[in-house]
């Protein structure tokens, strides 16, 4: 158990702010800690999920994005034209479309960082504006809000009336949102592939002279982060039954930040599926929480913004250090220094 | 033709190669298709833009010499224009005294000034990567801004203002002479100083630089304190050119500024770049800008150009570097 | 600390490695040209199976390079010849290596901090699974074996990154057993160790060899070279001196072959007692590094201190250069208490620093010379606030000339000097503030055995002038012949004192590698 802990410091921490702040949130409003409340942030939350659990991929191989939200309003469009060409298609075609855009897009990502040795941020700043600028300039900024029918109708899987009136859902980009983070988790964890994306963020250099192909680390790596965000538009386009261009615009930094705060490492070679869902949950829930209190929505993003701020901040200060010392790894003379 | 090259880096240095080849090229190419492009009027408007990205260039210009980077300073900089915005506003708003635009500049650097002090503190004392304290301290700036300005925008300002953001001085506008004095400061700083020394060690190897002496916390709070107040002037510079303060404005400048800096022949990681370099590229990027608008090309083009662009000076310096390296080793 | 097996295998068993029959691996006649510099000029290389052989010689003697062509990632001139297992191989490549059991354990080691113990040891099933999924079985298993064939303990679970390096060098040696090595090249395995964790990697090493896994063991260290090889390969620049069996080779022997010169130097030892005592230290101690440290130093004085690593010699300079703080005790300089908070502090009282690790920390590499040089001492090139061009190409210039530098140009980057030049420019830097007191640790790491001497010319000269010089160093000859009173650090401990006049250098060896 120890051991446990000791591994996953972040997550663990991050569990326990979360409790506390929902202990305190529960205590602040009333309609906190309900049942529908707890599904409506999920609900809301499974987008960033989504891309939380793609960007996570990037950040263990030891890389950046930023690109990937405008890449998933991209492939919304893209997706809705074309279904919309087909004759409006069906969930199977539309998932396709969405994730060969995606990571088609993520390909382009993973092409400029590794045949051009541009770095990650650089690359990706350029690519958030190339697909951003070409995307504007070719819809002219006008949504679409003819989805095909399929599309915009609400799929619930479950859903019960509470005793207060209140519906508890659980929606399809929950089930998706589940399903995307089981795959990352099992394709991280339990694949081979997955562990030479480990091993490449940790080491490049150990990574190379294993004969591990670096090329093929960058394309997997990006390519996931970009099927993931075309899976992502193709939920919000659902959820919001409408595909507005700069609707995920700005999404990109509260996930990295969301992302950082699970626990990723800006390096390389750390983070877990766990921490990113707790991440995104941790601010959706502020969110949730400074809202029902009656918080103005200008002032979300500025607390939302301070707190992302001195978590970053602190998450890079080791968390062993602030742990009580019966806890703690003794440093032995001769150990590696950090 | 190698003899030239050499007397070319021996007098500019081979970090201006880039932004001269891309004059030219500009030059040659909007020259040919745009009509009015060689004229004064493009100059001229060159000449009073050029301003407002080229101190949130400079802004960004140290902590990437640092090997750091600085994603808050658009943010910073329309903040700071708001801390002056509302000084004025208190004392009388247009009909604001003189004194109150004292006391708003002050505002305004005491305000960029301390985000980047805490920036920088923040990135010293924790060693949190910059990326992420720069990328959060935006999004803090943003919501603060939105929340404090309900999204909108504030204007109405004093009519004395209107020379700092429109007037001339000696042929040359205002705004540009205040922007070559800070690009002189800058050169003299990063030359001369004992700090612009310091951070360009620090850029190369922070360890080797502490073990030396230098003191490399103060210094990296300084950088961002610095980057800081750059960006307060931008924002007064913002706030008089456009009598007008919001947010959002000049998010765009983010990438165009960092583009500068790489074309100028900045090291990506630090290190290693002077002013001078980056100051020809910021005046081929605006002219760059201009040509585009004289084009009549659609704003979200140009948006999605200037990513292309960046893609092309990182794979073309790329390209020399290596080109370079293998003719060295022949020697 | 892990137990090793507590029955130490007999590892003379010379008559069966090297009566044994087929060489395992055998070179002949390897040449390798890099630009217009011959690195290795005909030299011939043979391992018998199961054998720990040695392959000594100084910095840029080739070992590296040998090593390299071994591996498939330099190729020969084609009159090379090359066996293993008695087959020719005529065109080696690092998979080809790999496959045929030659593996190598760089100083880096090449591991993954993040992940388990488990994991990098049985890292080739991490990355090769049925159907591409992970065996985590299969993965504990390898560990669990090769650990077992090392007669090692290590808790499988443990991230790597909380092992410290002795241990890290086990799951990397552990890593390459998984591989089925048969061929284990270490480069410099014992550089990071302290005593205790040596003699424990020598015992692995044993067992390893005792297993029929033959062993190369790359190090200048000679007592460790003694103790453990069969056979030594002496290279000198390039060419191959000989090879010789361990009996009768004696550290001076080694040492006179790998550098070609005699070892008669004298001893420079002299009295310092008049002269006012420059720092003083009492009783001073830090956790875990070193504890009750005492000693006087005078002006003019060399002082040498030696010890095995791990005995806390860099640590105690690092203190008394103001990056660590003491828990206990006291420092004066020139008679007055001081506590430094940084090293910032101690610069300014005038003690000076050269660290041991000189491509990462004593110098800044991607930089110019001339900006290296006068890192510490930017307040005297100020003029009016500013720095001044023409004083810092001043300094620079006098300081260039006064130590003997070869450069080329000042603005050239420092990396492209050689070790012995670049640790002058380091000198130099030091000396431009203006110290009191020196403290040179592992001064010639990585310099040539002919600019060695002349860095300790520059000491004498520097005593001679009135600078009190502390030399640091796990190489007895260095501070014996350089010094005027060497400590011998054991543990965080002073051990003993000596004075080179009153002993031979031999006796100085014994004590410290008992």
């Amino acid at each position: 158990m120890r051991r446990l802990i000791l591994g996953h410091t972040t997550e663990f921490t991050l569990l326990v702010v979360m409790v506390l702040l929902c202990t305190g949130l529960s205590f602040a409003t009333d309609r906190f800690l309900t049942i529908s409340n707890a599904f409506d942030v999920l609900n809301v939350s499974a987008v960033n999920i989504i891309f939380a659990v793609g960007l996570l991929v990037v950040l263990i191989s030891g890389g950046i994005d930023i690109s990937f939200a405008v890449a998933a309003s991209v492939v919304q469009y893209v997706t809705v034209l074309a279904l919309n060409a087909l004759g409006g298609g069906n969930w199977a075609e539309g998932f396709i479309i969405a994730g060969a855009v995606g990571l088609s897009l993520g390909f382009v990502n993973a092409f400029l960082v590794w045949r051009l040795n541009i770095i990650s941020i650089v690359a990706t700043i350029s690519t958030f504006n190339i697909f951003f600028g070409l995307l504007m300039f070719f819809t002219k900024g006008v949504s679409i809000y003819d989805l095909p029918e399929w599309l915009s109708t609400r799929v619930v899987f479950y859903e019960r009336e509470m005793s207060d009136g209140s519906w508890v859902e659980l929606t399809l980009p929950v089930v998706v949102m589940i399903l995307c983070c089981i795959a990352t988790w099992f394709m991280i964890s339990r694949t081979t592939v997955g562990r030479k994306l480990y091993a490449f963020g940790d080491n490049p250099e150990g990574a190379r002279r294993f004969g591990i192909n670096i090329g093929a680390m960058h394309y997997i790596s990006f390519g996931w982060l970009g099927l993931m965000a075309g899976i992502a538009g193709l939920m919000q386009a659902h959820y919001a039954q409408e595909v507005v261009p700069n609707a995920l615009y700005g999404r990109e930094l509260d996930v990295l930040a969301a992302t950082v705060l699970g626990g990723a490492r800006l390096g390389g070679g750390k983070g877990s599926v766990i921490g990113c869902v707790l991440g995104v949950l941790m601010v959706s829930i502020t969110q949730s929480g400074l809202n029902l209190m009656g918080v103005s929505p200008f002032a979300f993003k500025m607390i939302v913004g301070a707190i992302i701020l001195i978590a970053i901040t602190l998450s890079s200060t080791r968390f062993d250090k602030l742990l009580p010392s019966a806890l703690r790894t003794s440093t032995k003379k001769g150990s590696a220094q950090q | 033709m190698s003899s030239l090259v050499r007397k070319f880096n021996a007098i500019f240095g081979a970090d201006m190669a880039g932004p001269v080849i891309a004059f030219i090229a500009v030059m040659l190419i909007f020259g040919t298709f745009a009509d009015n492009f060689l004229s004064l009027a493009t100059f001229g408007s060159v000449a009073f833009q050029l301003p407002e990205l080229g101190l949130l260039t400079l802004a960004m210009l140290l902590p990437l010499l640092t090997g750091g980077i600085n994603l808050s300073v658009t943010f910073a900089a329309n903040l700071s224009g708001l801390a002056a915005a509302w000084v004025l506003q208190a004392h009388g708003g247009v009909d604001a005294p003189p004194s109150a635009f004292l006391f708003a500049c002050l505002a305004a650097l005491a305000t960029g000034g301390a985000a980047g002090a805490m920036t920088g503190a923040a990135i010293a004392y924790t060693r949190a990567h910059p990326i992420l304290v720069t990328l959060s301290m935006m999004i803090f700036l943003r919501g603060l801004g939105e929340f404090l300005t309900r999204g909108g925008d504030v204007s109405g300002f004093p009519a004395y203002m209107a020379p700092l953001g429109h007037g001339t001085l000696l042929g040359l506008p205002v705004p540009l002479l205040i922007f070559i004095v800070c690009v002189g400061l800058w050169h003299v700083l990063l030359t001369r100083t004992k700090l612009g020394f310091g951070l360009l060690m620090i850029g190369s190897n922070i360890e080797a630089a502490r073990y030396s002496g230098l003191n490399t916390r103060k210094i990296q709070v300084l950088v961002y304190t610095l980057s800081g107040l750059m960006c307060a002037v931008a924002g007064i510079i913002m706030l008089a050119r456009f009598n007008s303060v919001r947010v959002g404005h000049g998010e765009s400048y983010l990438l165009i500024t960092v583009l500068a800096a790489f074309l100028g022949g900045i090291n990506p990681f630090g290190g290693f770049g002077r002013v001078l370099p980056v100051f020809v590229a910021l005046i081929v990027l605006q002219l760059l800008s201009s040509g585009l608008n004289l084009l009549g090309a659609n704003q979200h083009l140009a948006t999605a150009l200037w990513g292309v662009l960046m893609i092309v000076v990182m794979a073309a310096r790329g390209l020399f570097s290596s080109y370079f390296a293998s003719l060295r080793k022949k020697v | 600390m892990p137990s090793a097996a507590s029955a130490k295998l007999p590892w003379r068993k010379e008559i069966y490695v090297i009566m044994s029959a087929e060489p395992l691996l055998s070179l002949k006649n390897v040449k390798v040209t890099f630009g217009g510099v011959r690195a290795l000029k005909g030299v011939s290389f043979e391992v018998n199976p199961g054998e720990v052989h040695c392959l000594a010689g100084e910095n840029g003697c080739g070992k590296s390079t040998l090593i390299k062509v071994i591996t498939g990632v330099y190729t020969p001139e084609s009159d090379a010849e090359l066996y293993f297992d008695g087959k020719p191989i005529t065109a080696m490549t690092p998979t080809l290596a790999q496959s045929l059991g030659i593996q190598v354990i760089w100083q880096d080691l090449a591991l993954f901090d993040e992940m388990t113990v488990a994991e990098n040891i049985g890292f080739q099933y991490a990355v090769n699974g049925k159907y591409g999924l992970v065996d985590k079985r299969a993965i504990e298993q390898a560990a669990e074996k090769a650990l077992a064939r090392l007669g090692v303990e290590i808790d499988l679970d443990k991230p790597l990154k909380e092992l410290p390096i002795a241990q890290r060098q086990i799951v990397a040696i552990a890593r390459a057993l998984v591989g089925e090595a048969r061929l284990v090249f270490m480069d410099e395995p014992t550089a990071s160790l302290t005593q205790s964790e040596t003699d424990y990697l020598i015992d692995i090493v044993r067992n390893l060899s005792a297993s029929g896994v033959a062993v190369v063991f790359v190090s200048h260290r000679l007592a460790e070279v003694l103790e453990i090889s069969d056979r030594i390969t002496v290279l000198r620049d390039g060419s191959l001196v000989g090879v010789f069996p361990v009996e009768g080779m004696t550290q001076s022997r080694v040492t006179e072959l790998m550098t070609g010169r005699n070892f008669d130097s004298a001893v420079i030892a002299a009295d310092h007692d008049d002269k006012p005592v420059v720092l003083s230290v009492r009783g001073l101690s830090r956790a875990g590094e070193f504890e009750d440290v005492s000693f006087d130093l005078r002006r003019g004085e060399t002082l040498g201190i030696t010890g095995l690593l791990g005995a806390g010699r860099t640590e105690l300079a690092l203190t008394l250069f103001g990056m660590h703080r003491a828990q206990s005790g006291e420092v004066l300089i020139d008679g007055k208490k001081v506590d430094f908070h940084s090293n910032r502090d101690a610069i300014r009282a005038g003690v000076a620093y050269l660290s041991e690790d000189r491509l990462s920390l004593g110098l800044n590499q991607p930089q110019s010379i001339a900006d290296n040089l006068v890192m510490a001492s930017l307040d005297r090139l100020l003029s009016g606030g500013l720095i001044s061009p023409s004083k810092k190409a001043d300094v620079v210039s006098r300081w260039i000339s006064a130590l003997g530098v070869k450069i080329g140009l000042p603005e050239d980057p420092i990396r492209t000097l050689s070790g012995g030049n670049q640790q002058r420019v380091a000198i130099a830097k030091w000396l431009a503030i203006g110290p009191k007191i020196l403290i040179l640790d592992a001064p010639t790491v990585g310099v040539d055995v002919g600019a060695r001497a002349g860095i300790f010319e520059i000491v004498r000269k520097l005593a001679a002038e009135g600078l009190s010089i502390i030399v640091i160093s796990d190489e007895a000859p260095e501070v014996y012949f350089n010094t005027d009173r060497v400590i011998h650090m054991v543990e965080g401990r002073f051990h003993a004192t000596y004075d080179p006049r009153r002993l031979s250098l031999t006796e100085l060896e014994s004590a410290i590698y008992a």
